[in-house]
């Protein structure tokens, strides 16, 4: 089944407010959807006996780097607004069908639901989300950091203008 | 006139008393300097969490005791296993009743529960139907 | 605080023979704490193994620190891990020395601007008596910075008092 197909299956339950369907210049089409309805779209993968999205190969932050971007005098810089993104990547073992599904948020406002509920194995993938990036994830069971330290307060790792604290526990660390 | 064990406790004698040199001498020259992370009791680099004093599970005891039996078991059939030949029907017969016996031993434990373990609960990791569906459904 | 322990201020040939006898033990027995990070450990353990046999020169991986006199630290030293290794070399017991084995543990190798979880030199960190660089070192490599840890000990002296 291909992502048109799906959508148009998708577009029986949700009104279009929801979801949207993104023909992609390079790589897969996928299928945008609201940030706070994304555990609904994915129950309704996951229960449907024509989908039955009954795996999670990979779930991923991403900074987006589309702010307005603002260079400071020493040569760093940071960027106003812009977004960043959860990407789902979807597997049915049982149609062997594939699905992407992106979910798209103001860097103000970093709140996307949790889809731990659905598949349990996307709870790590979502601290690792939120450790390095910074989404936070509504409804998550145990939203802890995962690889960064326990007590680290430096920021978001992976964001495009984050920038190395000065020490850590006493230690340099910048170059 | 000294005997042959008596040649054996001269080199125990003769054991002890280096290595108590060696643990003095080193002691005496040895540079000494405690710190506080040096008497720690970890040695693995993390924060020690909790105390050591900690109440084991008491069913411990009773596997030990039943690891015990069985131990007991094993040193009296390798002689037995050993002579058996010699004896023919009745050394087997012997031997069978003895391991019967033990048997039966064991299955009146497990009967009674003591190799039952009481586990902590497995952290449930399957999907909640319930959730699932309740999100399905229409508003 | 031992006998011998930085008691004598002269320089005669008693203490210097007895100094030359402590640091022979000292450097035909180096224990070490076995601090295998990341890929370097494999060249480390590969410096263990037959081949390259480092137990001719007295080195046994030791499994705690309290029973070693060298730490090689070989590989990526994250922020994380930066604190265990910390406390691992304070509990070794004095005299003790640490090899910085690879580019990673000597300066942040390749994580060196974009690694925002790696410590930049394992030397911010615990003093550091020999450097051995390569990504990874070859064993080769790895003897030659413990023949020159071992040169280190054998001009040191434990019994005099430092000025």
């Amino acid at each position: 089944m291909t992502e048109k197909e799906i959508f148009d299956i998708l577009k029986e339950k949700f009104p279009e407010s929801i979801i949207e369907f993104v023909e992609a210049q390079v790589g897969e089409n996928y299928i945008k959807v609201s940030p706070l309805e994304i555990d609904k779209v994915c129950a309704f993968l996951f229960t449907d006996s024509r989908l039955q999205f009954d795996s999670l190969i990979n779930l991923s932050g991403v900074d987006d780097a589309n702010g307005e971007k603002k260079v400071k005098e020493d040569g760093s810089f940071n960027f106003i607004g812009g977004t960043l993104s959860v990407v789902y990547h979807l597997e049915s073992l049982k149609h062997l069908h594939k699905l992407t599904l992106l979910v798209s948020i103001e860097k103000d406002k970093q709140d996307v639901v949790s889809v731990t509920d659905i598949w349990a194995h996307a709870n790590w993938h979502e601290r690792e989300a939120f450790d390095l990036l910074g989404i936070n994830f509504l409804n998550h069971p145990d939203l802890r950091r995962i690889l960064m330290p326990y007590d680290w307060d430096g920021g978001f790792p992976l964001r495009k203008d984050y920038k190395d604290p000065e020490f850590y526990e006493g230690m340099k660390i910048p170059y | 006139m000294i005997t042959e064990f008596g040649k054996i406790f001269v080199f125990i004698l003769v054991a002890i008393f280096f290595v108590t040199v060696a643990v003095f001498v080193a002691k005496l020259l040895r540079p000494s300097r405690p710190t506080y992370e040096k008497k720690l009791t970890y040695e693995c680099g993390e924060d020690i969490i909790g105390s050591p004093w900690v109440q084991f599970n008491i069913r411990f005891y009773v596997v030990a005791l039943i690891f015990l039996i069985f131990d007991v078991e094993i040193v009296l059939l390798i002689p037995w296993a050993y002579v058996y030949k010699i004896f023919g029907i009745t050394g087997f017969l012997v031997g069978a009743i003895f391991l019967i016996l033990l048997g039966l031993g064991m299955a009146y434990e497990w009967r009674k529960g003591d190799l039952e373990w009481s586990r902590p609960a497995m952290p449930k990791l399957n999907v909640n139907k319930n959730k699932v569906s309740e999100k399905v459904k229409d508003k | 605080m031992g006998l011998l322990d930085k008691q004598f201020a002269d320089d005669n040939i008693i203490i210097t023979k007895v100094d030359d006898l402590l640091n022979w033990a000292r450097l035909s027995s180096l224990w070490q704490v076995g601090f295998g990070l990341a890929c370097c450990a494999i060249e480390m353990m590969a410096t263990s193994a037959s081949h390259y046999d480092f137990d001719r020169f007295g080195v046994i991986p030791r499994p705690s620190p309290r029973q070693s006199d060298v730490i090689i630290v070989s590989g990526t030293v994250t922020l994380k891990m930066a604190i265990r290794i910390k406390r691992l070399y304070e509990q070794m017991p004095d005299p003790k020395y640490v090899i910085s084995m690879g580019s990673c543990s000597n300066c942040g190798g390749p994580y060196w601007e974009h690694g925002y979880h790696v410590l930049k030199g394992v030397d911010r960190i615990i003093p550091v008596d020999v450097y051995v660089p390569g990504c990874p070192p070859r064993p080769e490599a790895l003897l030659e910075g413990l023949m020159k840890l071992q040169e280190k000990i054998r001009n040191e002296s434990l019994i005099k008092k430092t000025t």
